[in-house]
């Protein structure tokens, strides 16, 4: 059995708030569930299937009850930023196989605003948590190996961050909108060597949401039809420390998976939304995912090979998390949505891949240095 | 750096007594497993790699060397070193890099380790060889 062909991203939504101390994080994930329903044109009631993180207070539930939805079918599968690329295939799974026929899809919350909470903690916490391995030094372990074992340098670092801010330049919502030089991201502080401040990506508060419907359903809408062909996820941990090796991330099994299911290679993909929690993470991505060789995607993504018209692999077109937008410091919807734009025509004109039939989203969870998830999936333009 | 770092203690299960024993006598202890071979670390009673339950305590010589680590610039009360350190044993261990100068830290340095006090049992850091 395959999900190819099986499910459609019917609707789709971004929160234009990127500070929002005025709103509920339940309201939001409110507001982004009746933007993703309008643009598909569709009703509250026609949803009879309900995906959420831990972002959503108080769990599936109760964020059913409060949206007021009747569901018969709920996932709500935790993997971090990558979790809502994860709900996308096993929306598919359910959608396959009839256990519902439109799915919502939310993220919503306000860490710009506050303290989102603590994270669960597993059996390694005594052996762990007096290190203080955060999400930047965890992430900056990793860019640490990959400069010793293959040469990546700051520069080559810093050209992911330069793409990212030539298209934000276009997004009006976007948190940083300003182009920046690789000049100008070396010289940004030193956060968690050899990660700088510009190789961070934002916080913001705000949330995103989409539809995923059986091919009936999105047939009988007027919007443009974006099927999911591939999807693929996988884990990642140190595993007792036996041969550590921090330099390829849970992608490298992710990203097979779904090319397979989908029948394409990297090579055919128009359009990239590739989550940028840092520099160093898409450049990781990159290589694992197949979009280069292991140890050459600092001169992959140098001299503007991501950026849309300049480039070979156009990706974050939207701004990404490095400059855009990082709801819930989750970049795993935000991912989509913008593929979604793309394979639609609907990404700023600026911006737009030519003829974009073609798009991989790819997210992590967790992180990159210690445990984490990882998620891909292959979005086709079919009409 | 006036203030002294403080790190909490060990919160302790039945699962991991036996190594917090041994941390309060200043002894690393590893797991290796019976059937397979295979040393692994944080301690677990299966092996992670063969799913056996036949996985013994091993005391590790406390040496090894830096496989990665990254300087915290923004932290109170100070910088701190955080990384895995590859035992002589063959796991990699998550650890911070005390008593010494962090700019000079370097991957593939030889280290070893030395335990810092709690409220609770003393926990593994490493330092320069």
């Amino acid at each position: 059995m395959t999900i190819k062909g099986k499910a459609y991203i019917a609707g789709i939504y971004e929160h234009p708030t990127r500070y929002a101390p005025d709103k509920s994080t339940a309201q939001l994930h409110a507001e982004v569930a009746k933007g993703a329903l309008e643009d598909a044109g569709l009703r509250s009631e026609d949803v009879d299937g309900y995906f959420c993180g831990r972002d959503a207070p108080g769990g599936a539930w109760a964020m059913v009850d409060y949206l007021g939805l009747k569901v018969r079918h709920v996932d709500s599968t935790e993997s971090g930023g990558c979790s809502y690329i994860m709900h996308l295939g096993h929306a598919a799974e359910a959608i396959a196989s009839g256990k519902c026929s439109v799915a919502l899809v939310t993220l919503a919350g306000k860490p710009r605003t506050g303290d989102i909470g603590t994270k669960a903690v597993g059996a390694e916490e005594d052996f762990e948590a007096a290190y203080g391995a955060t999400t930047h030094n965890a992430y900056a372990m990793c860019a640490m190996r990959h400069m010793h074992d293959f040469g990546t340098t700051p520069e080559q670092l810093a050209w992911i961050k330069v793409a990212a801010s030539h298209h934000a330049q276009y997004n009006p919502n976007a948190r940083l909108q300003d182009v920046v030089t690789v000049e100008e991201v070396l010289a940004s502080p030193m956060i968690s060597d050899p990660l700088r401040r510009m190789d961070c990506c934002v916080v913001t508060d705000g949330g995103g949401a989409i539809v995923v419907t059986s091919k009936e359903i999105a047939q009988s809408l007027n919007r443009p039809l974006v099927t999911l062909t591939g999807h693929g996820e996988a884990m990642k941990g140190p595993r007792g420390g036996n041969r550590l090796d921090l330099t390829y991330s849970a992608g490298a099994w992710s990203g097979p998976r779904a090319f397979q299911e989908a029948g394409v290679v990297p090579q055919d993909i128009k359009y990239a939304s590739i989550y940028d929690s840092f520099t160093i993470t898409v450049l990781m991505q990159l290589e694992d995912l197949g979009f280069c060789e292991k140890g050459q995607g600092g001169k992959f993504v140098s001299d503007g090979n991501l950026i849309s018209g300049v480039g070979k692999l156009p990706f974050n077109t939207d701004g990404g998390g490095l400059c855009n937008n990082h709801p819930v410091n989750r970049g795993g919807m935000t991912k989509i949505i913008e593929a979604v734009r793309q394979l639609r025509g609907e990404a700023h004109p600026k911006v737009q891949v030519p003829d974009c039939d073609l798009a991989l989203v790819h997210g992590t969870g967790g992180l990159l240095g210690l445990r984490h998830g990882a998620s891909t999936a292959i979005l086709e333009r079919t009409q | 750096m006036t203030e002294t770092k403080t790190y909490p203690a060990p919160k302790e299960n039945p699962e991991t007594t036996p190594f917090w024993e041994a941390a309060r006598d200043h002894k690393l202890l590893i797991k290796r497993c019976n059937s397979c071979g295979e040393a692994h670390y944080f301690p677990r009673s299966i092996c992670p790699f063969c799913f056996s339950d036949d996985t013994v305590w091993e005391e590790s010589a406390g040496t090894g060397e830096i496989y990665t680590f990254s300087i915290m610039r923004k932290a109170k009360p100070g910088p701190y070193a955080v990384g895995y350190v590859t035992l002589a044993e063959g796991p990699s261990v998550l650890t911070n890099f005390v008593d010494c100068d962090f700019d000079a830290l370097r991957i593939g340095q030889p280290v070893k380790v030395v335990f810092k006090e709690t409220e609770g049992a003393p926990i593994p850091f490493f330092t320069p060889a």
